[in-house]
Order: structure tokens, then C-alpha cells, then sequence
């Protein structure tokens, strides 16, 4: 056994038994970065000499013996936190070389707390894509089969704890892009509740949908990452000030006399019959458990891609427009004065997918088509949470396949983006609702590739969703599986 | 499938948007916004009369704090990432024509 097959609970336990160092622990890492990601390119940056040098401190610090819960260990984030001091390009050729003046509050906690930053990963432009194809600095590739995708956006982030390159890492969520890389990569990702972690200093992609998350490799590694990084901030005005509870205190509370909702509109046509059987078999196992399964309806599942994309998109076309080349970013100025410069700036700088989706987002905003897209999709999108909240009524967690189908090949939906936006549909409900969700593996395909499966939590019920997760996971041992990498 | 948008509309938006595309390329984005405007045009088949229209999942109220000077990052921290500066300001190109 290596040192980077060590989980985060593990590293932490031995990190405070003195059975291994910091310093060793990021070198391993950093040497299983060095080994893979050739392969995977997994990460846009790689923190070396920072990593050591705070991984050396950290060892300072559990020797005196007052160190606080992540001290020492090896994590890895999403290239859209801001982080002081080291560059930070969310995959885009328009912040090439941005570095930023600030930490965002995930990161300035994740620090507090004494993690060792090691690097920054790769992911889709802006958290704009499904497959993490949509990277200035290139693909990320599936640790199972380098010829698959990763999943995305988050692909990076996914990735690197599928490989053990970091035991956990951070990512963000708008539409599924936590949840549906880590089903991808065989990791455990969570979606938070909207408003449960801060997402200042996160580069804004679409800001009612947006949210933090972490991914590792088993649900109380998860756990760990969300005490650490969720809770109110006053910088971001749309965290909620509600307590955060230790997730850790119910983790083993088991399922027994729980209900368990399946949405019938998430078992269809189009559903791979492998990932079909391999969230039935979760069902069976909470079933023997003691929890309740029962069938709920969603009925307005259908449009949910639609709302998605019209909302997603309109406030991208918003958020982006910051992207002018005055106060940070490339500039390209082809000397014939300001609009020039700007729309120079911003046609070269952004790639064809977030140009795309600047497009339908400006048509959605757009005088005359306002109306008829943008408010239509935000009553709709109220009907798709009234859903939740009614299922909610019924049971205390909905269970669903994550993507409907496992990893497709580098360049297969490429070219029809309607298709690439369609493998969203079972993941981006939970960020039009607003409430929490999480991957987890529970099966393999014939050709080897991961299968993971969703719980839907109620708001705030991630305590719920962890316990929920967990008791399955002691069950079974697909997350302890190691890619060939 | 009655075209839900024409190249002309599409060069409006870009310019709407700041962008600019080759004639290939509004071919390209004409057809692709097209099928994916007709993809939600589903959305009609709902009756949404009377709905409230949900802009955040959650609740939100204006979150007000004291009107204190509090800590920022400072003019020069500010400027260090602009392509172009001068006298402790952006720089633009020419503004007047």
C-alpha cells in the first residue's frame, strides 16, 4: 500500500498518531501527480513549492499538538476558486494569467483548517460542459479508460481523487457537475443545499444555481469536506445563516424505518439498462436495510433541461459580461478603439461552448423574447421545486441514477450540444430546487466503467444524505476500487 | 421545423453580446440555436398562468450590513491584474471618437 491509497479520515488519523508526516504525504502526492496525469491531466497548476512549504508547517503544527482538523493533508480545487497569489484560469484562454489578489472563503477555510493545497484542476470553461472537453488547457481523461471523458465540469476534480492523486478535492455544482463526474470516476460527490457553502471567491457561472462541493473517495471523507468549507458568510449575501450540524455525530444512524422515494420519470426510456440494474441493486440493498421504498412523482421532470438551460444561460450571458478586458483578463485590442476592443477580447478569449451559451443567454434577455423564454422558465422552474417539496412530504430522500448512461468517448457529443445538454437530465432538478444531492459508485459497467447513483436530500438535510450514503457504502466495496492507472 | 432564429437575429445578438463570428461560424450557431430554442419550446405546453416566477431556491431577503469601512484589497492589489494602467486607473482605449 502506498501513501496516496490512504483515504482523507486515514491520513488524518495518522497524522495525528505521528505515523507519517505532511511533508511525505504531499510528496507522495505530488509524485503521483508527476507518475499520472501526463495520462489524465487532471491538473492546470501544480503548487509545488507551496505545497511543501505549507505541508512543512503543518508538521510544525501536529507537533504541538493543537492542530485543527485538516492539518497536513493533501487537497486539491477546481481552477474556478480564487486562490491569492496563484493563478487561477477557470480553463479559459481569457484568464490565462490571473492571479488573483485575494482567497475565496472555501479556500481561506480549507486553510485555516491546515490543508495542503497541491494543486489546481482542470474542468470545462466557466463549469460550462458535461465532459470536460471544453478546456483551453485540453481534456481531462477518465482514470477507468483514458479513451472516456471524466464527466464534467468538475472532470478534474473527479478525476484526481479516482486516481489517487489527492484524497479529496473541491468542485462546483450548477447543473450536475459534482455529481455526474463523480459517478463517472466511481468517487463520492456532494452537491450541497443552495446557500450552504459561500461562493465568494467562486468565478460566477450561473449564480442562483452555482454551489460548492466537495468529492472523495467514501461518504465520511465527503463529510470531513463539507464541515470544513460549509456555513454563512457575510461576503456572500445568498448564504443562509442556519446552523451547520456535525455530520459526522449521525453518520452510522443507519436507514432503518426510512422512506426512500423513486421518481418514476427517472426510470425511461434512454436509462442504460446497466446503470438500470445497478441502481435497482441499491433499492435491494435498502430494502434488506430496513428503509422504506416507495414510488414518487416528479411530473414535471421532462422540462427540466429546458428550464435549465434558458436560466443557466441567461445568467451566464450576465455574469460573463465582466470579461472586457479592463480590469483583469487578456486584453486584445486591435487598435480601432473601445467596442472593438471588447468584442476583440471576447471572441478570442472564450471558447465555442461558453460562446454558445453567452449567445442563447443574451437571445434568452434579449427585448421582445424576455417574456417567452427567461420568466417562462423561472415559473417553470418554480413548478419543478414544488415537485421536490411535495415528494419531501412523502419521503425523506429521493433515490435516482445519476447520468443515464456511464462515461461516453472523448468527442462523441461534440458536435450536438443539444445531446451534450440532455445527459444533465437527471443531475441539474436539485440545483433548479435548490436542495442537496449526492453521487456515489454502486456498480460497473461490462466494459469496466464506473456506475454511481444519486440521493436527493431535502434543503439543509445533508446529514441526511451522508447517513443515507454511508449505510449503503458499509454494504459494499465499489469505492474501494482502484483504476489501473 | 419553423426556424425559431435567422443568421440576421444571431449577428444581433453577437453584437448584443460583444462577440464577433466568421459567416461560418453564425451558419454554425444559427442552426445549433435553433434546434435547441425548439427543444425549449416544450416549455409552452405548460400552463404557467398565476405561477410565481423562482429567481433563488431559497428565500431570499437583502442582507444589509453596518455602514462601516471594512477591510479590501486596495488600489494597487486591484490594478495588478489590469492589461493596462496608468495614475493609479484603468486603461482604455479611446472612448471618444
Amino acid at each position: 500500500m502506498e501513501l496516496t491509497d490512504l483515504t482523507l479520515h486515514e491520513m488524518i488519523r495518522q497524522l495525528r498518531e505521528g505515523e507519517i508526516t505532511s511533508v511525505a504525504l504531499t510528496e507522495a502526492s505530488l509524485a503521483r501527480i508527476d507518475a499520472t496525469d501526463k495520462n489524465l491531466n487532471a491538473f492546470i497548476t501544480i503548487c509545488r513549492d507551496e505545497a511543501i512549504e505549507a505541508a512543512r508547517a503543518a508538521d510544525a503544527r501536529l507537533a504541538q499538538g493543537d492542530a485543527p482538523m485538516l492539518t497536513g493533508v493533501p487537497v486539491a480545487l477546481k481552477d474556478i476558486f480564487i486562490t491569492e497569489g496563484i493563478r487561477t484560469t477557470c480553463a479559459s484562454k481569457i484568464l490565462a494569467s490571473f492571479i488573483p489578489p485575494y482567497d475565496g472563503t472555501a479556500v481561506r477555510k480549507l486553510k485555516e483548517l491546515g490543508a495542503v493545497i497541491v494543486g489546481k484542476l482542470n474542468m470545462d470553461e466557466f463549469a460550462m460542459g458535461s465532459s470536460n472537453e471544453n478546456s483551453a488547457h485540453g481534456p481531462v481523461r477518465n482514470p477507468w479508460n483514458v479513451d472516456r471523458v471524466p464527466g464534467g465540469s468538475s472532470g478534474g476534480s473527479a478525476a484526481c481523487v479516482a486516481a489517487r492523486q489527492v484524497p479529496a478535492s473541491l468542485g462546483t455544482d450548477t447543473g450536475g457537475s459534482i455529481r455526474q463526474p463523480a459517478s463517472h470516476c466511481g468517487v463520492v460527490g456532494l452537491k450541497p443545499t443552495y446557500g450552504r457553502v459561500s461562493r465568494y471567491g467562486v468565478v460566477a457561472f450561473a449564480s442562483s444555481l452555482d454551489q460548492v462541493g466537495p468529492l472523495a473517495r467514501n461518504v465520511r471523507d465527503c463529510g470531513i469536506m463539507l464541515q470544513a468549507v460549509a456555513g454563512y458568510d457575510p461576503a456572500d449575501s445568498t448564504s443562509v445563516d442556519t446552523p451547520v450540524p456535525d455530520y459526522l455525530a449521525g453518520l452510522e444512524g443507519g436507514v432503518k424505518g426510512m422512506k426512500i422515494g423513486l421518481p418514476q420519470e427517472y426510470f425511461v426510456s434512454g436509462l442504460d439498462p446497466e446503470v438500470k440494474h445497478a441502481v435497482d441493486q441499491v433499492v435491494e440493498v435498502y430494502r434488506s436495510m430496513g428503509a422504506e421504498v416507495v414510488e414518487v412523482s416528479l411530473p414535471h421532470t421532462r422540462y427540466a433541461v429546458s428550464c435549465y438551460y434558458l436560466i443557466a444561460t441567461a445568467e451566464a450571458s450576465s455574469n460573463l459580461a465582466r470579461y472586457d478586458g479592463v480590469r483583469f483578463g487578456e486584453r486584445v485590442d486591435p487598435g480601432k478603439g473601445l467596442k472593438d476592443m471588447y468584442t476583440a477580447t471576447r471572441s478570442q478569449g472564450f471558447g465555442d461552448e461558453v460562446k454558445r451559451r453567452i449567445m442563447l443567454g443574451t437571445y434568452a434577455l434579449s427585448s421582445g423574447y424576455y417574456d417567452a423564454y427567461y420568466l417562462k422558465a423561472q415559473k417553470v422552474r418554480t413548478l419543478i421545486r414544488n415537485d421536490f417539496l411535495a415528494a419531501f412530504e412523502e419521503v425523506d430522500c429521493i433515490l435516482t441514477p445519476v447520468a443515464p448512461t456511464p462515461a461516453f468517448a472523448l468527442g462523441d457529443k461534440t458536435a450536438d450540444p443539444l445531446q451534450m445538454y440532455l445527459s444533465d437530465i437527471f443531475t441539474l432538478s436539485a440545483n433548479l430546487a435548490g436542495i442537496c444531492g449526492m453521487s456515489l459508485p454502486c456498480g460497473r459497467a461490462e466494459d469496466g466503467l464506473p456506475i454511481g447513483f444519486q440521493l436527493l436530500g431535502k434543503p439543509f438535510a445533508e446529514a441526511d444524505l451522508l447517513r443515507t450514503g454511508y449505510a449503503y457504502e458499509q454494504t459494499q466495496e465499489w469505492h474501494t476500487a482502484r483504476p489501473v492507472i | 421545423m419553423a426556424d425559431k432564429i435567422t443568421r440576421e437575429e444571431v449577428e444581433h445578438v453577437a453584437r448584443l453580446a460583444r462577440l464577433e463570428f466568421s459567416p461560418a461560424e453564425v451558419d454554425a450557431l444559427t442552426g445549433q440555436m435553433d434546434t435547441i430554442l425548439a427543444h425549449v419550446e416544450q416549455l409552452n405546453e405548460l400552463d404557467t398562468e398565476g405561477v410565481e416566477p423562482t429567481s433563488h431556491a431559497v428565500t431570499l431577503e437583502n442582507a444589509f450590513r453596518p455602514d462601516a469601512v471594512t477591510h479590501s484589497i486596495g488600489v494597487d492589489k486591484a490594478l495588478k491584474n489590469a492589461p493596462l494602467h496608468a495614475d493609479g486607473c484603468f486603461g482604455v482605449p479611446k472612448v471618444i471618437e
